[in-house]
């Protein structure tokens, strides 16, 4: 089975070849804005990371502040699944 | 409708006060209004733009903003051509405003719009002259929305029904420094940049060139003090590592369902911010704006006879009537805008809970992607031209980041595959989104495309689209 982390990096690889956007090496201080990817990008990202990992962190964060780098928002996910 | 009496608003900018702190600013240059009512935008040219029906087609909203100043009252109808409409979309637009003139701040070849003249060229480098400028004509504002047919709607307002919405003494008229993330030529941003001119302030225009970023630095350079957006511009904002250059007093969102996480994040995130949310359409103009931190709308608010804005729930949609709503359409072969008794029907669904209306999605199923609308119709057409698709049904799937994406189910004519899945379903569920990508803007290509046996077919021999 894929891990959190490798399944998210997966998403964003396949979401950024079907929109044509280059995408930003990944790394955990990548600030997700600075991705390549836009709002849509990120919006079919957490849909299929939704049914691929049965969380929506963003639906249901209350206190937590939204992700601002890719190291955020692994842990954002890892946080949600546990 | 010339010799109108009322005042323009180059006369109603002229009169205020405290012109010369005041500015609009874009990413590239900055106007004061002292300098813009004392000169022109348009390099002297306004007196050839009197009575003609002008296209108002800019790259930069601050040129669009400048040339608007100037134009009202004095053009006999401004059509704001938001920075997005596909050229092939121009002729339509040119033809159905009987446009005979353009504004622009492109140059060369970009600069022409067929079948149109006169092209006068707008620049934020304000040239000093002494004009006549005396409102002549209570100007036709036109505002374009999409169609079913993914064709430009065009909506005529004026000056008096856009401003509507603008007391002086409340909130949305005080002299403060403004901001949006909508576009100016969108009636969302439209408001803000008429409060900010009849309130007393200044404004701060977003650039489509630049990142969301570079633009919050900017605004928090400017010391915004209330800045308007769609949830989906706010969730934006709020993944940025730069969301805290800014220190907004008032958050207003629109354009799209604001729910109760949105509005708890922002709070959060801006505790000394009052967060409000309103309801708008271009159609209808703005309807009601809640401030009391809850998602939805107070049932309260609905039949009141006595307010501004007269708001009722039939069958299951939101009804506005007041005198913001628009004039009608132009263009229209004989579609009414409003009912006979002056309600427009925002297609917008309520439902009850408790003591609060809260919107469930739209009538149709017409799905809004970041404030941008998609007709189901319109995908649909393009999926049902690949020759093994029999049928599909194009829906919305909720979306914390942009609050709906689109999804389609799909049924295939072919014989199943051994697994009971058509053959070949992933070849084929890639070929159907390349044709997507092909023929549609990327926000209304399916997400996700599902196989299905069968889709329902209501008794009137339509596809059963739930209204949510």
């Amino acid at each position: 089975m894929m891990s959190v982390r490798s399944t998210i990096a997966a998403q964003f690889e396949q979401v950024a070849t079907e929109q044509k956007k280059t995408l930003a090496p990944l790394s955990d201080d990548l600030v997700l804005l600075e991705s390549g990817l836009d709002s849509l990008c990120f919006a079919v990202i957490v849909a299929r990371l939704e049914d691929a990992l049965g969380v929506d962190p963003f639906s249901a964060a209350e206190d937590a502040e939204f992700p601002v780098t890719l190291g955020d928002f692994v842990r954002f996910y890892e946080d949600a699944a546990k | 409708m010339p010799q109108s009496d009322r005042d323009s608003l180059w006369n109603l900018v002229s009169a205020a006060g405290r012109l010369s702190d005041r500015s609009l600013s874009g990413a590239n240059a900055k106007v004061a209004l002292g300098d813009l009512v004392r000169g022109s935008s348009l390099g002297g040219r306004l007196e050839e733009l009197r009575g003609r029906s002008v296209l108002v087609a800019t790259r930069d909203q601050l040129t669009a903003a400048l040339a608007l100043v100037e134009l009202d009252g004095v053009a006999r109808r401004v059509v704001l051509c938001p920075p997005d409409l596909p050229g092939e979309h121009v002729p339509l637009v040119v033809a159905t405003a009987a446009a005979d003139a353009l504004v622009t701040d492109r140059a060369g070849p970009e600069a022409g719009a067929p079948g149109v003249g006169c092209v006068v060229t707008c620049s934020p480098n304000i040239t000093p002259t002494e004009i006549e400028r005396s409102g002549r004509f209570d100007t036709e504002w036109i505002l374009l929305t999409s169609g079913t047919t993914g064709l430009p709607k065009m909506v005529v307002h004026t000056l008096s029904s856009l401003a509507g919405p603008i007391k002086s003494g409340d909130t949305l008229g005080s002299p403060g420094v403004w901001s949006t993330f909508y576009d100016i030529r969108r009636y969302g941003g439209l408001q803000i940049f008429l409060r900010t001119l009849l309130g007393g302030g200044s404004l701060v225009l977003s650039d489509a060139q630049e990142s969301t970023g570079d633009f919050l630095i900017r605004a928090g350079a400017h010391g915004v003090t209330h800045v308007s957006g769609t949830p989906s511009h706010w969730r934006r904002a709020l993944m940025s590592p730069l969301a805290r250059r800014i220190a907004p007093q008032y958050v207003r969102l629109s354009g799209e369902i604001a729910d109760q996480a949105i509005l708890d994040h922002l709070q959060a995130f801006y505790p000394e911010a009052r967060v409000a949310h309103a309801f708008a359409s271009t159609e209808a103009g703005v309807a009601f704006v809640v401030g009391d931190g809850l998602a939805g709308v107070p049932a309260s608010l609905m039949g009141r006879r006595d307010a501004d804005v007269e708001m009722k729930v039939e069958d299951g949609s939101l009804r506005i009537r007041s005198a913001r709503t628009a004039t009608g359409y132009l263009g229209s072969r004989g579609e009414a805008l409003a009912d006979a008794d002056g309600f427009v029907d925002t297609g917008d669904m309520l439902e009850l809970l408790g003591d609060r209306y809260y919107f469930v999605g739209r009538r149709g199923g017409i799905i809004n992607v970041g404030g941008r609308k998609v007709y189901p119709e319109e995908v649909e057409a393009v999926i049902n031209r690949h020759p093994r698709v029999q049928m599909s049904l194009v829906k919305a799937r909720k979306s914390p980041i942009t609050g709906a994406i689109v999804v389609a189910d799909v049924v295939v004519r072919s014989p199943a595959g051994p697994s009971g899945a058509p053959a070949g379903a992933a070849a084929l569920e890639s070929e159907i989104l390349d044709a997507c990508r092909r023929a549609l803007a990327p926000h209304k290509v399916p997400a996700a495309i599902r196989l299905v046996p069968s889709l329902d077919v209501a008794a009137s021999g339509k596809l059963a689209r739930l209204d949510a």
